[in-house]
């Protein structure tokens, strides 16, 4: 039995461009009332979703911003109606999308709270008999009485998120409330949610938080573009949807990169202008180019280009060089950054003890990182050759970027590998 | 529509602690509170009561006390001209609900007519006392036009301001030629000048078309004058006001739909 299904629903937005100005006077005048009303622009919103939410379940919907997730919730809600296709939801539903949206300022909490039960289809009796219970769950028995333009604003969505769970819905609709309010209040929604669930009634919760879907979900879709782009198995989904997100990261990345290598190029190859200050991070490429490298790539495990890397993930940076005339004087080096131009880690050819003795024609080297330990965020890379007294021949700053992507919610910059022990006294639930 | 009509009964609850917040908020934080229903139109009666006893006397026979008479138009017309002024806004003042809530849109322009009529009532505890006092109001069966009266406002008042809450969402201009309009048909109804002298019975026609002007002759002749001749043309507006009411949710129903993304 499925409580909400949606079956090739598109959502057709009109855009009335140069409506602006439009006014009724002229409207009239020109007998183009009809016209005006008329879409000038169309912006499909959702194009020929369908999914089904079985009775009981929890359904995540998750996607980029603007991917059509809160579209679909209204239509859900029945606050819009789709352009094309049919949208079903059986029993009462309570949409959790602006809490106390409906509140007056001007009045108080308690008045608040009846109209707001009204208005989501509870009769006076059915707020009276639930009011204790929506008051204390809001933990706000001792300001009820004041008008509620004296909340803070956690104070007002608790009230809304209080009245619009206790109207006991059959479906309930959460559109990434539990941003707002603070953890004790994020937990009580989660167990009310979990209740609810208990209960046999039915979720669909738009969110940003892959962690939560994951956690509460048997189901979700994830949307792009307001295409579906796949659903069923949350872990699958989020899955599917956090690997086309590090595409996009790598497509900017690369791009990136390409343009600050780019202008770095076209500059004039003067002769060993290096900056003042060396610790400074500032982008730039500098030398005397009688040895070039002539590019660098960042390779994943399979032997890749690659700009995002997961913590722990192997990576080898890949340097191919030129030498105008060969020498025996040459030191190869990297340095990384993070991205606040902290030194992560730097090392060369030089202080590892390797020596030279002869580079000619052209050449690769490579620097391989078994385990990439780093914590979440973006980093920079400096790729050098220059003598051993330090005579640059070609040096790129900081004109490489990656990503590097983490589950896990550690600070810092190293992550060492670990492990934690605990004697018998000290347990954790399992996970 | 008739399906969607037949929600706005059901909707009655709604609508009720609608208009109870909205009186009740009106007056929150001021001193005289709720008071202010009363003092407002008591304030008005005697601004009147100066300038067309002092400043402008009006002497006319059989029109004594002016201010009152006056009152007798000015008070419904206060109802008439607040309602729609605050239903042309409604929508996009009550935006929020409409985006975000699954809530009857139409609650939304009755709720400002109903609240209006409960100032006017409540007014009425001011110029009835009046009346009586000057023996202008007689105790007879033709105060029972009086609820019919209120009645027809009721459904005429209504029925604009549906059409007028779904247009002002796709044209607000129209909240600021309402104003102007209002002021004007304020002039062009017989309220503050009586429709019994000559110079407005040479243009008897064209007052016959302002249908404000056949509420505001019932009033002054139920509350004022005594005998109720004019329950023809008062009925006649009443089948009219039916008829706009209908028309004006049918095309409130047709643009329901827009409402949502055009708030």
């Amino acid at each position: 039995m499925n409580a909400i299904e949606l079956m090739n629903v598109s959502k057709v937005y009109r855009r009335y461009s140069g409506r602006h100005f439009a006014t009724l006077k002229s409207a009239l005048l020109q007998r183009s009332v009809l016209r005006d009303l008329q879409p000038s622009e169309t912006f499909p919103a959702l194009t020929d979703v369908s999914f089904r939410v079985p009775k009981g379940s929890a359904f995540g919907v998750i996607g980029r911003n603007g991917s059509g997730k809160s579209t679909a919730l209204k239509l859900v809600a029945g606050i819009t109606k789709p352009t094309s296709g049919a949208v079903r939801v059986e029993g009462r539903v309570s949409a959790l999308i602006e809490l106390g949206a409906g509140f007056h300022p001007e009045i108080s909490g308690r008045e608040n709270v009846f109209i707001n039960g009204i208005m989501l289809g509870l009769s006076k009796r059915e707020v009276q008999d639930r009011f204790d219970e929506i008051v204390d769950f809001a933990e706000l028995r001792e300001f009820i009485d004041a008008p509620v333009k004296t909340y803070s604003s956690g104070m007002y969505v608790r009230l809304g998120f209080a009245v619009a769970i206790h109207v006991k819905p059959d479906v309930l609709l959460v559109d990434e409330v539990l941003a707002v309010g603070d953890e004790g209040f994020t937990h009580k929604c989660l167990d009310k949610f979990s209740e609810f669930r208990r209960r046999g009634k039915t979720i669909l919760l738009v969110t940003h938080s892959l962690q939560l879907v994951e956690t509460l979900c048997d189901e979700a879709v994830w949307l792009d573009g307001g295409r579906v782009q796949t659903n069923g198995d949350p872990k699958r989904v989020t899955g599917a949807y956090l690997t086309a997100v590090e595409q996009g990261e790598q497509t900017l990345m690369a791009e990136t990169t390409a343009k600050a290598v780019e202008a770095e190029a076209k500059a004039v190859p003067a002769a060993a202008d290096e900056p003042a200050d060396m610790f400074k991070s500032t982008e730039g490429r500098w030398g005397s180019r009688e040895v070039e490298i002539s590019e660098v790539a960042l390779l994943d495990r399979k032997g890749e280009a690659s700009f995002v890397f997961h913590s722990g993930d192997p990576m080898t940076v890949r340097i191919k060089v030129r030498a105008h005339h060969p020498t025996d004087d040459f030191v190869f080096g990297i340095g990384l950054f993070n991205a606040d131009g902290v030194c992560c880690y730097g090392t060369n050819t030089y202080v590892e003890e390797m020596k030279p003795e002869r580079l000619s024609g052209d050449g690769e080297a490579r620097f391989a990182v078994d385990s990439l330990d780093l914590v979440e965020g973006t980093y920079k890379l400096d790729v050098a050759v220059h003598k051993k007294d330090g005579f640059p021949y070609d040096y790129h700053r900081l004109l490489y970027t990656f990503r590097v992507k983490s589950r896990q919610r550690d600070v810092g910059i190293y992550r060492p590998h670990h492990r934690w022990t605990f004697s018998s006294g000290i347990q954790f639930k399992a996970s | 529509m008739f399906a969607n009509l037949r929600n706005l009964i059901r909707y009655r609850g709604l609508i009720q602690s609608l208009v109870a917040r909205e009186l009740k908020a009106r007056y929150r934080g001021s001193v005289l509170g709720f008071f202010w229903s009363f003092v407002n139109p008591l304030l008005v009666l005697l601004v009147y009561s100066f300038v067309f006893t002092f400043v402008m006397p009006n002497k006319s026979e059989g029109l004594q006390p002016y201010a009152l008479f006056m009152f007798c138009g000015i008070l419904p017309w206060t109802w008439f001209s607040a309602s729609l002024s605050e239903a042309a806004g409604s929508l996009i003042s009550g935006g929020n609900l409409i985006k975000k809530v699954l809530f009857p849109a139409e609650v939304l322009p009755m709720v400002a007519v109903l609240a209006n009529m409960v100032n006017f009532l409540l007014g009425l505890l001011i110029l009835i006392p009046g009346l009586i006092y000057y023996h202008r109001l007689q105790m007879t069966p033709a105060l029972l036009w009086f609820p019919v009266t209120v009645l027809v406002q009721l459904v005429f008042s209504a029925g604009l301001a549906l059409v007028l809450a779904s247009l002002t969402v796709h044209f607000r201009d129209i909240r600021d030629l309402l104003a102007n309009i209002l002021m004007l048909w304020f002039f062009a109804t017989p309220i503050i000048y009586s429709w019994r002298q000559e110079n407005v019975q040479r243009f008897k026609t064209l007052f016959d078309l302002n249908p404000f002007t056949h509420l505001a002759i019932a009033y002054q002749e139920i509350l004022f004058f005594g005998p109720v001749g004019h329950w023809k043309w008062l009925l006649a507006l009443g089948a009219g006001s039916v008829l706009l009411f209908l028309a004006g949710y049918w095309l409130f129903d047709r643009l329901r739909d827009s409402f949502a993304e055009a708030v």
